[in-house]
């Protein structure tokens, strides 16, 4: 049997959300329906009684294979302001550190009768691979995978600039540093073509910004001037250590030199453009301090905005599995 | 031993042969085609009316995993899987555990494969020792026991001075090396073809540099040292077009291609099915078509399966982290003619490059019907249509993406030496 095409293995038959695992395939509807209803969850964090019983009874296995302590706080948050019960799996340093295969590991999670698996991995392509592999009834949430797609980081991206310049058509965004190696501006790039901006420009040299992604709707700039002249939104991207030692780039100095955020390369956007950064940030390297902590900078909105956009994707990858279920036992019934 | 086989569309590129004659067979060999010879009598009577009669298909790439990694393949198994593929001769790689690197290790393979009673199997003997790249193999003693060629395969040369060296080795005693062009550094931690597909999924690329630039060193220091040179499984356009320039200043060079790298390309990563990591990996539709073109002129002269049984848990994992290769050994040629189906190529030269071809790129006497030839033949049925169940299959490898796959052709009976080897059940 060939495996599914993304829109097939992450909607179910109503087209509802059953996983989220990549932006790829996903129409402005659906993109549209995560923010609004991310919007709607984004007050509750001001309330005394910071809970909703959307996930009540359903356990959330946060299954972490690469370190993210970030990410996982705001699943975990985000997992429990909606009333799951809420289990932290390091598996780096545990099951298959012993040697058990992915599979393993899986079968004996779902053994413990989970209800939904926010997965991260090193591997691009492992949260498919789960979402195959896993019994039909587990709802998998891509919690970012090798280079390929970090959908959710994507989405709170999306619900800051939408909160930030109330839509998204005719916006022009300057998305800056290593491209190559970034889940996060893959599925940015996705989901900002979705949903409608004017221009996406992605910035950086050759080694960190390889001409295929114009193929995908992008345009290139090697240039920071030419990239961020006259955009809405500036989003920089971390830049890791060991890329400097992997022949992509000659020095962090030279990098900052030539593509960092400072307070003059930011006047080249608009005067009102925001700035962001999917965080943790390097100042000094990708973004000095004074823009990273300055009026335009929308950083931290980011975090807050990513419990939301996190409870939106979980309450609605829940209901179409369920849904998904009630179908398939209904359909079992009348034969 | 004779043979009579009777009424079947006897097709033999080899010989511009394709008409409906009887074909005779005593001691081994063909001894003729239409007429039976003066005093030829108490034949045993083959019918082949309806079918095909075919050369024994000549794959230069089956892995048979024995010795070492039998979890994965035996020699009897796969050759089996051959054989039921239509495959009478076939050339295994070095890179078995131990390594074919001592003649004791080549013995060891032909002692089971004569065992096995299957197909003709020729090992290639590792071009140095351990395949480590740095200490010449004892050639000249491998190729006495039975190598048909030397091969670093994809392991890497220490540097440029070792392979220069072996190649001048090699030259001295006019052995056949294999090159599989590959540079370790631009390859190296890729999985797919550095491409669209592969920057959409976030897979890391190996580009076509990697097989390029290996390429073209290596053809300078094949016109160095003389070394007669085949190149093994072409994936880039570009390599077709350096294959054919180097033919044309008259260099002794020969070329092949895997099956599964003119059937797909990499737009195929869309699905994230760890069973279509190959290595070398699929590639542009562009480059597909020109490997395809440059087996219509003759530039590329051989298709194999390049078949790679695995165990299943070697599959089960994300695409990066599973082992690349298929194992379609036994599915060859029904899986080959989906081709025509495109239009790509016509059968005389895909049959041509499934038996004459190979079999003259490596020197073996094999891929052809002539009179005075061993006994290899194959009947087919090419109307015959059917599914390939896995449950059935005689690879031990679990890693074709055609398990299931109807396909339309079959062969029925594969005979070697004059001998019934396989009949389908």
């Amino acid at each position: 049997m060939m495996r599914s095409e993304p829109r097939a293995l992450q909607l179910n038959d109503d087209g509802q959300l059953k996983h989220f695992l990549t932006l790829d395939g996903l129409d402005k509807t659906i993109l549209t329906e995560i923010l609004d209803r991310a919007d709607s969850f984004l007050t509750m964090g001001e309330q005394s009684v910071k809970k909703v019983p959307l996930l009540r009874g359903r356990t959330v296995v946060n299954l972490f294979f690469e370190n993210s302590t970030r990410t996982r706080t705001t699943f975990e948050l985000a997992a429990k302001r909606l009333s799951a019960d809420v289990i932290n799996l390091n598996i780096e340093t545990s099951a298959t550190s012993k040697g058990e295969s992915l599979l393993d590991t899986l079968q004996n999670l779902e053994a413990m009768q989970s209800d939904m698996f926010v997965v991260r991995h090193s591997d691009s392509g492992a949260a498919h691979f789960i979402a195959e592999h896993c019994t039909p009834n587990v709802a998998i949430i891509n919690a970012g995978d090798g280079r390929h797609a970090h959908p959710t980081q994507a989405m709170l991206d999306m619900l800051t600039i939408r909160r930030h310049k109330g839509q998204f058509t005719g916006l022009k965004v300057a998305i800056v540093g290593d491209i190559l190696h970034s889940r996060v501006a893959r599925s940015q790039l996705q989901a900002l073509t979705t949903l409608g901006v004017e221009e996406v420009r992605l910035v950086g040299p050759k080694t960190l910004v390889p001409s295929f992604f114009a193929e995908m709707g992008a345009q290139i700039c090697h240039d920071l001037e030419a990239g961020i002249q006259d955009v809405d939104v500036v989003i920089m991207l971390r830049l890791q250590k060991e890329r400097m030692k992997g022949a992509l780039l000659p020095s962090e100095s030279e990098f900052y030199r030539l593509y960092g955020l400072t307070e003059e390369s930011l006047s080249w956007a608009k005067p009102d453009a925001i700035v962001m950064h999917p965080g943790p940030i390097n100042r000094g390297v990708e973004i000095s301090s004074e823009v990273a902590d300055g009026e335009r900078s929308v950083i931290l909105n980011q975090v807050t905005n990513g419990i939301a956009v996190r409870m939106a994707v979980m309450s609605m990858a829940m209901s179409g599995q369920l849904q998904q279920v009630d179908t398939a036992q209904a359909g079992e019934g009348e034969a | 031993m004779k043979l009579i086989v009777q009424n079947g569309r006897l097709i033999d590129p080899s010989q511009n042969l394709d008409a409906t004659l009887d074909l005779f067979v005593e001691n081994q060999k063909i001894v003729a085609i239409g007429e039976a010879p003066a005093g030829f009598e108490d034949a045993e009577l083959v019918d082949a009316s309806g079918k095909w009669v075919l050369p024994g298909l000549v794959d230069l790439a089956v892995a048979l995993r024995e010795p070492g990694q039998t979890q994965k393949g035996s020699i009897a198994s796969e050759g089996r899987a051959a054989v039921a593929g239509g495959v009478t001769t076939l050339v295994c790689p070095p890179d078995t555990s131990p390594i074919v690197d001592t003649p004791a290790v080549a013995a060891l393979i032909q002692d089971k494969a004569d065992e096995a009673g299957m197909a003709n199997v020729f090992p290639t003997g590792a071009l140095t020792q351990g395949l480590a790249g740095e200490q010449l193999s004892n050639m000249v003693a491998l190729t006495e026991a039975g190598c048909v060629a030397v091969s670093n395969g994809r392991y890497e040369m220490k540097n440029n001075k070792v392979l220069s060296r072996a190649l001048e080795y090699a030259a001295t005693h006019d052995l056949l090396v294999v090159f599989h062009p590959e540079d370790t550094s631009l390859a190296d931690g890729g999985c797919a073809h550095e491409g669209l597909y592969s920057t959409m999924h976030g897979l890391t690329g190996i580009p076509d540099t990697a097989e390029t630039v290996a390429l073209m060193r290596d053809l300078l220091l094949v016109e160095k040292t003389g070394v007669r040179a085949h190149f093994a499984r072409l994936s880039c356009a570009k390599s077709v077009e350096m294959i054919a320039d180097a033919k044309a200043t008259g260099l002794d060079v020969t070329a092949d291609v895997a099956l599964h790298n003119i059937l797909l390309s990499d737009d195929i990563l869309n699905q994230f099915d760890g069973r279509f990591h190959v290595r070398p990996p699929l590639r542009g539709e562009g480059d597909r078509l020109t490997l395809i073109e440059g087996l219509k002129q003759g530039v590329i002269s051989a298709i194999c399966s390049d078949h790679q049984p695995h165990e299943k848990m070697a599959k089960i994992a994300p695409f990066a982290a599973t082992e690349p290769g298929m194992a379609n050994v036994e599915v060859l040629l029904p899986l080959a003619m989906t081709l025509l189906d495109e239009g790509d190529l016509d059968f005389a030269t895909l049959l041509s490059c499934l038996t004459s071809g190979p079999a003259a790129c490596f020197g073996l006497e094999a891929g052809s019907l002539a009179v005075g030839s061993f006994a290899d033949f194959i009947l087919f049925d090419s109307t015959a249509r059917w599914y390939w169940d896995s449950s059935k299959r005689k690879t031990k490898g679990h890693n074709s993406p055609y398990f299931g796959d109807e396909f339309i052709g079959q062969v029925t009976d594969t005979y070697i030496s004059g001998q019934r080897i396989y009949q389908l059940s």
